[in-house]
């Protein structure tokens, strides 16, 4: 194996595109204007908590991003930083004298800060290679202090965590953060705040060596660019935003615990990124918003769950290595082109038939698990809100049938698909 | 002295059980560059087909067929799932094994139920082989040291001294030269992964028995696997073998002696503080080394690869 | 899919236009416990029992306050604290005031403190934590709060009962103690060293050790040094894989005394342990399977076999909890105002089926009851568990275990 294992910037699909300088600010002002309308839109509490966890996702896969997309290093524990500088904040929490006296919404700098500290000290021996090495050092260090978290148990607080209470804090402007309304504008404000930061980073001198890095170490050596400083900056200034995601985890639950270090946090996270897109910025924040809700909803809906999870990534890796971004980003081209308006239809045309294929093979997985595993005489089920009796045999054929006919349409409607999707991405008029 | 040989014994036991699991990885990963994290989920694999065809055909029908059926499915992920993913580089191929990893485990619950399956040891094997002092040694385990032995000397002499073995050998080192000669790589890709994954099914169907059949299995090997092949050096047989007993003694000997950080630093001269109290340094001054047995090979692994990158019997670095 | 699909219309909709509490006919009960994972199996049974109560002690006899039924509403936590308070937000926007969770005391502590809060921030959706399995005694001392309620005996109840049992044994002069290296862990080996120490003072504690949890894959090596202890027993308050793994390795290596412990039954574990354990293993728990402790409850366990052929009772003060919760709904005439509810809940003494009364202490809202303490065995069984002709026998009960035990709780009421 002579290919390092790092993001491989000859696939386009990987590679983190350098942009100009100036900073587009459309976008920015729409995600403000977002952020500040949602909790308008979807105004219960179990939503905004729900939200306030994607955010701070965002955070974090942005964070883990600087180093897998930008930095091409891929890190088994990066889980560790957010979860160190979330503890850090716990305990300035539980500190009432000096917390009494103390704004909320700074506290995440001390996550921040806190977690960039250990990746200062990480960093120093981890930095010196990329690949493989990089990446079996991070997993070391993670299980490593992940371990740590039940045997020194003053800091990590063993397995039933560290716990605070937010509202202790000197009152913000009269706001004591009673509720999660209030929390959700303070993550809102760090979320726009880090994205902006970190996207400002990557275009920075330091975020383009990183890039070049990244593609040929050996090249920006004879650059004059030292690579191992190059990526150690990149990996203490993840460090400092994990650990800023880590500091709002604190502030919104109010309690860390084992689970914010070990190792299933840092492969979620790594999860995470890859399926919202390593190779744009915003990639990892679709990713965020994407598994947030696949996890917290989606597995209200069903047990099975992890099991559709699972396929997703499978079926994502195998056909669009670029995640989701990748796919948006793929009808760039179309657009320029002024040729998109040609691609809707196709696309209703395949993609809704394999869609409703895709649910009735879901039913079928449902029912199939529902039978094996229900209790005796229970044979009622409701699946896509119509309730049946999973023994019957009419069930069975209409989602044997729903699923044939849904991927077989979608199956026959490809080649005229593709057809359109090199149509529209083709210079010119008809050929 | 008794408990020392039977630690030993102890110890070589994890130790070979360990290095099934890596003799497969380590050519799967040098050859391909794929860090398989699916690989403990073909272990837990072979544990759960074996235990079904033991219901039905007895204990040996299940060490015989099992790992055949894990290997075909290891071969036809491969062949249908990796070698497309292997296109897009060495990331995705990675992600691509840690989702196949979260859907077998699902799979196998969906099958098997989520209980620990009473899959155990076969009536003729369940017995006490000899006794040390008070500690018996049962005849099972003299069984898995036979068995992955005999492995070890199987794989040696297919490797060193057979046509095929040399193939692999050679596209271990030059896959591309090989390729030029006319072999056909993607095809020895497809042998090395069906058979690194057998490997990993016969782990399972032994180890099933005796450390739990269960759908957690595979994650509570986790990443031990990855550790043992980075310490022995990547694609080394040898360092897999020396890696893995390595670690079986560590842990083993670790988790029989209760010594404390305390009798350790006493003892090089520094005395334990008056007053620990509340202070952060409290825990660490009392750990054991049961407490800590199970991390020391990843404190092995990252000490190896500041000072050694290349592991301790690998030719080159990554 | 079971009954929580009902759900997915109500919970879909209710993220977008908001949560209304319209639908709560019923009186639902969130249970946030592992539904996926590495513990589901203890989760997902848990859960069949609870809906089987609700269903069979309730809804059958014609629902509380005059016809309204019970609802267990599943949430799946994955034994995440984080994922537990996600979905306690969900189930509190779902108008849910009862919530039930038992499995890791991490995660209860997590809740119990999370409850708190949220009580005394929304005085108007106010919940309580009805707690039917984790026994960290901190639950009910120095962590209690007037919102949680503890339906199972915790740690050191469970200890001194079974230590009361372990001290008729003269022969036994050494014990080995172990246990997995969390809060739950340590509070067995305090409380197992501290009752040995008043009662039988003789015994000496050759080992006292904690392992990680969930970590150990082969407990071989500590096997090898229970047996070099020359231990005549083992004390553990190990569960699922840890206990199954430690038990078969010791009965391996040539331990031959007894195992003492918690959770050495049902989800698969007795039919793992099987032959090998038979006679070896026994456990602390409450209510009496075999022999069965009442007609009623024969019933009742017949019933649930029925229904669920591959599932056990194994925690049958789950009833207990369904049986007292209705019995505090009907004395309160409300099911809204939840601290009429606890204030009902609080002393109250209920005839359980499985054998006994069981009072809920007020002062710290600890549950007392007969503790009994089993065999793992093939014979007089009436229920097996896991189908395998094994079961736990009844040797002999502790009444009203720890009825005047000191707690250090200093309990707030609104």
């Amino acid at each position: 194996m002579n290919d390092e294992l790092t993001t491989d910037p000859s696939k386009p699909s990987q590679r983190m595109r350098a942009g100009s300088l100036s900073l587009t600010l459309t976008p920015w002002i729409v995600a403000a204007f977002l952020l500040l309308v949602l909790p308008f839109v979807f105004t219960n509490n179990s939503a905004i908590t729900i939200m306030n966890q994607m955010w701070i996702t965002v955070i974090f896969a942005l964070a883990y991003n600087m180093l897998l997309g930008q930095g091409g290093m891929l890190s088994f524990g990066h889980a560790v930083y957010a979860g160190v500088g979330g503890f850090a904040c716990m305990h300035i929490m539980n500190m009432s004298d000096f917390f009494a006296m103390f704004p909320l919404p700074v506290l995440p700098l001390f996550g921040g800060l806190f977690g960039m500290g250990l990746a200062l000290i990480v960093g120093s021996f981890s930095t010196r290679s990329a690949g493989t090495v990089f990446a079996m050092i991070s997993l070391g260090v993670g299980e490593l202090i992940a371990a740590c978290s039940v045997i020194i148990v003053a800091f990590f607080g063993g397995e039933e965590g560290i716990s605070g209470d937010r509202t202790y804090a000197m009152p913000f402007f009269g706001n004591e953060f009673l509720q999660p309304i209030d929390v959700y504008y303070l993550t809102s404000f760090w979320v726009l705040l880090s994205a902006a930061l970190m996207y400002l980073w990557s275009r920075t001198p330091v975020g383009r060596m990183a890039n070049a890095v990244r593609d040929n170490p050996e090249r920006a050596q004879f650059l004059g660019y030292s690579s191992r400083w190059v990526r150690f900056y990149s990996f203490v200034a993840s460090g400092f935003f994990a650990g800023v995601a880590g500091g709002l985890f604190g502030i919104n639950y109010e309690i860390l615990t084992e689970e914010n270090l070990n190792t299933a946090s840092s492969g979620v996270i790594l999860l995470v990124t890859f399926l919202g897109g390593v190779g744009f910025f915003f990639g990892p924040i679709i990713g965020a918003i994407v598994f947030t809700l696949l996890q917290t909803v989606l597995s209200l809906q069903t047990e099975l769950w992890a099991f559709y999870v699972g396929a997703l990534f499978l079926a994502t890796v195998m056909f669009f290595p670029g995640g989701l971004a990748g796919i948006l980003m793929m009808h760039v081209p179309a657009i320029k082109l002024g040729k998109a308006g040609g691609l809707v239809r196709p696309y209703i045309k395949t993609l809704v038939p394999a869609l409703i294929g895709i649910l009735g093979l879901a039913a079928l997985v449902e029912m199939t698990f529902h039978v094996r595993h229900a209790a005796t005489g229970d044979n009622e089920m409701t699946l896509f809100w119509t309730t049946f009796d999973s023994h019957a045999i009419l069930p069975w054929i209409i989602a044997i049938g729903v699923t044939v006919v849904g991927l077989g349409l979608a199956r026959a409607t490809l080649p005229a698909m593709k057809e359109a999707w090199s149509e529209a991405n083709s210079v010119g008029g008809k050929l | 002295m008794e408990l020392i040989l039977v630690n030993v014994i102890d110890g070589l036991v994890t130790g070979l059980l360990l290095f099934m699991l890596s003799a497969g990885l380590t050519l799967i990963f040098s050859m391909m560059g794929v860090l398989n994290f699916a690989h403990a989920s073909f272990y837990m694999l072979g544990a759960y087909f074996a235990y079904q065809i033991s219901l039905a055909l007895g204990f040996w029908m299940g060490l015989l067929v099992a790992p055949l059926i894990v290997g075909v499915i290891g071969a036809g992920v491969e062949r249908y799932g990796l070698r497309r993913v292997h296109q897009y580089g060495h990331v995705p191929e990675l992600i691509f094994t840690f989702g196949l990893a979260l859907l077998i485990e699902e799979m196998v619950q969906f099958v098997w139920g989520k209980n620990t399956m009473p899959y155990s040891v076969p009536e003729v094997l369940n017995f006490t082989a000899f006794s040390i002092g008070a500690n018996s040694i049962p005849a099972y385990k003299i069984f898995m040291i036979f068995t992955s032995v005999a492995i070890f000397i199987g794989l040696l002499f297919v490797l060193n001294k057979t046509r095929v073995g040399m193939i692999i050998q050679a596209a271990l080192s030059y896959p591309r030269t090989v390729e030029a000669l006319g072999h056909n790589v993607p095809l020895i890709f497809m042998g090395v992964f069906g058979v690194g994954t057998a490997l990993a099914g016969v782990a399972g169907v032994i180890a099933g028995p005796v450390l739990g059949t269960f759908p957690g299995m595979a994650f509570v090997l986790g990443s031990i696997v990855f550790v043992t092949i980075v310490i022995g050096g990547l694609g080394s047989l040898w360092g897999a073998l020396v890696a893995s007993l390595m670690i079986g003694w560590i842990t083993t000997f670790a988790k029989s002696y209760n010594v404390q950080m305390s009798d350790i630093l006493n003892a090089v001269g520094i005395s334990t503080p008056e007053n620990l109290g509340n202070s952060v340094f409290r825990d660490l001054w009392t750990v054991t080394s049961p407490q800590i047995a199970d991390i020391l090979p990843y404190i092995l692994m990252v000490l190896i690869l500041i000072f050694r990158p290349a592991g301790l019997f690998g030719k080159r670095e990554s | 899919m079971k009954k929580f699909t009902k759900l997915s219309a109500v919970s879909a909709l209710s993220l977008v236009i908001g949560a209304s509490a319209a639908f709560a006919e019923n009186i639902k009960i969130a249970f946030i416990d592992p539904l996926s994972g590495p513990f589901a199996s203890t989760g997902t049974n848990g859960l069949h029992q609870f809906e089987f109560a609700a269903d069979y002690m309730v809804n059958q006899k014609g629902g509380v306050l005059g016809g309204t039924n019970f609802e267990i509403v599943a949430f799946d936590n994955k034994i995440s604290p984080k994922e537990s308070l996600i979905q306690l937000q969900v189930a509190i926007d779902q108008g849910i005031r009862y919530i039930a969770q038992g499995n890791s005391s991490g995660v209860a502590n997590a809740l119990t403190e999370a409850i708190e809060k949220h009580n005394k921030r929304n005085p108007d959706s106010r919940v309580l934590f009805l707690n039917y399995a984790a026994v960290d005694p901190a639950l009910t001392n120095e962590k209690c709060n007037f919102w949680h309620f503890r339906f199972d005996a915790n740690a050191d109840i469970k200890m001194d009962a079974l230590t009361d049992v372990m001290a008729k044994d003269e022969s036994m002069k050494k014990v080995y103690i172990i246990g997995q290296d969390y809060s739950f862990g340590k509070a067995v080996a305090a409380a197992a060293v501290k009752n040995l120490g008043e009662k039988r003072p003789d015994v000496e504690i050759v080992g006292n050790e904690l392992h990680p949890i969930g970590k150990v894959k082969d407990f071989t090596p500590y096997s090898r040094k229970i047996v070099a202890s020359g231990a005549d027993a083992i004390i553990t308050g190990n569960w699922g894989a840890d206990m199954l793994g430690l038990g078969k390795s010791a009965i391996e290596n040539g331990f031959d005394g007894p195992i003492f412990t918690y959770y050495a039954a049902g989800s698969g574990i007795t039919a793992a342990f099987g032959e090998s354990g038979k006679g070896r293993i026994r456990l602390i728990s409450q209510g009496g399977i075999n022999p069965i402790a009442t007609e009623e409850a024969r019933a009742t366990y017949e019933a649930f076999e029925a229904k669920y052929p591959e599932g056990n009772i194994d925690q049958s003060r789950i009833f207990n909890v369904i049986g007292m919760l209705s019995t505090a709904i009907e004395a309160a005439g409300t099911a809204d105002d939840v601290v009429a509810v606890a204030k009902q809940l609080e002393g109250m003494e209920y005839d359980s089926q499985w054998g006994g009364k069981v009072f809920m202490r007020p002062q710290d809202h600890q549950i007392i009851q007969d503790m009994n303490v089993g065999v793992h065995t093939d014979e007089n069984i009436d229920f097996d568990y896991d189908n395998s002709g094994f079961g736990v026998y009844t040797e002999s009960t502790v009444t009203m275990a720890s009825m005047d035990s000191p707690t250090t709780c200093d309990m707030k009421r609104p």
